[in-house]
């Protein structure tokens, strides 16, 4: 596999703008079970929201990507950031996505998996292990096509399912795949 | 054909603590007893078990060796005899259905409902209370010539009204 060089060299820098630290918002709010609204990745709000994502997935312990959904906006943006992640194999380091949907998805596995707007349970869901995205870059619009493995292909799944209104729990494997955490990072 | 060994459904509820398990089925392996399914977990924190058992022994007494679990009084064990049951019927299809939302009464009631009216039947089901979430998560088996799309609409709208999700999904079974 080979990473998108684009998307690998992209940096929040890029967006010239402060993120906000914004509240993480918890179900059952149904901003998160609405899909979110396409966007213009050159309109400034959505630049500035790019910024505000990465800066509260910066500061949240143990967060790998957080989807506009999370802080109350129903809009498809979403940033990941699996590079510190030990399930990690091939990795594009901090990005964000505009409009992202799902072009190849093959290779399934199942983990257990928890997200932030879900504190108290972890579910078993089957994510594919390989995955091919399209999406635009916020700021400069650029339309790209990256593939992802492992860690960082679930990671995408994950927030591509936010921006459309679901949570892992609308995927979980069956009765017995959720579990109270025990662990809180 | 010999007739099949007495089953017996066994049920230890009460205040958590290690060694519940051990102590249950070492009793019942003392009577001769072979344990068959079983199922355990906590809710809310508390210990849930229930399991089936074969074996010519009879019901009281059985009773009488799980009697000292609930000296203590923070365990109630019961023990019923059960006939065995049929072997599954022709399999349907198999479907998972997720509904969450903010916690208030009666979302498990009117979902299953729907379930219920189209002949589904719930095979595993799993309720949790997360802060103000409520989370459902059912395995459903469907008779053969149910109207999925049908279904799908009548949960949606039952979970419409109560301002919950739900979503229903084929189990995909990945033969290896």
């Amino acid at each position: 596999m080979s990473v998108d060089p684009t998307v690998q060299g992209w940096s929040e820098r890029e967006l010239g703008v402060e993120g906000r630290v914004l509240d993480v918002v918890r179900a059952p709010d149904p901003v998160l079970s609405t899909r979110g609204a396409d966007v213009d990745p050159t309109d400034p709000t959505t630049v500035q929201l790019a910024a505000d994502l990465v800066a509260t997935m910066r500061v949240s312990p143990g967060c790998v990507g957080l989807a506009a959904n999370q802080v109350g906006v129903a809009a498809r943006v979403f940033c990941v950031d699996v590079s510190e992640h030990p399930k990690t194999r091939d990795h594009h380091g901090t990005f964000v996505l505009c409009n992202a949907e799902i072009v190849e998805a093959s290779r399934n596995e199942k983990a257990r998996e928890g997200c932030m707007s879900v504190p108290d349970l972890t579910g078993d869901v089957k994510r594919s292990s390989r995955l091919v995205v399209r999406g635009q870059l916020p700021g400069t619009g650029a339309e790209v096509t990256l593939t992802a493995n492992a860690f960082e292909a679930r990671a995408l799944q994950h927030e591509i399912d936010h921006t459309d209104g679901f949570l892992f729990l609308d995927r979980v494997a069956g009765a017995h795949a959720i579990h109270p955490r025990k662990t809180y990072l | 054909m010999s007739t099949p060994a007495p089953l017996h459904a066994i049920t230890v509820l009460g205040h958590d603590r290690p060694g519940i398990i051990a102590e249950t089925t070492g009793r019942l392996a003392d009577l001769g007893l072979n344990l068959e399914d079983s199922t355990m977990t906590l809710l809310r924190g508390h210990f849930a078990m229930m399991l089936l058992c074969a074996g010519p022994v009879e019901a009281d007494a059985i009773e009488a060796a799980l009697q000292p679990l609930t000296a203590d009084g923070t365990l109630t064990v019961t023990v019923r005899d059960v006939p065995q049951a049929d072997a599954a019927g022709p399999a349907g299809a198999s479907w998972v259905l997720t509904v969450h939302g903010g916690d208030r009464p009666g979302i498990v009631s009117s979902v299953v409902a729907r379930v219920a009216a189209v002949g589904g039947n719930i095979t595993d089901l799993t309720t949790r209370l997360a802060g103000d979430l409520y989370l459902l998560v059912a395995e459903i088996d469907l008779p053969a010539d149910a109207d999925v799309p049908a279904l799908e609409a009548a949960v949606s709208a039952a979970a419409a009204e109560l301002g919950v999700g739900a979503t229903l999904r084929a189990v995909e079974a990945d033969e290896l």
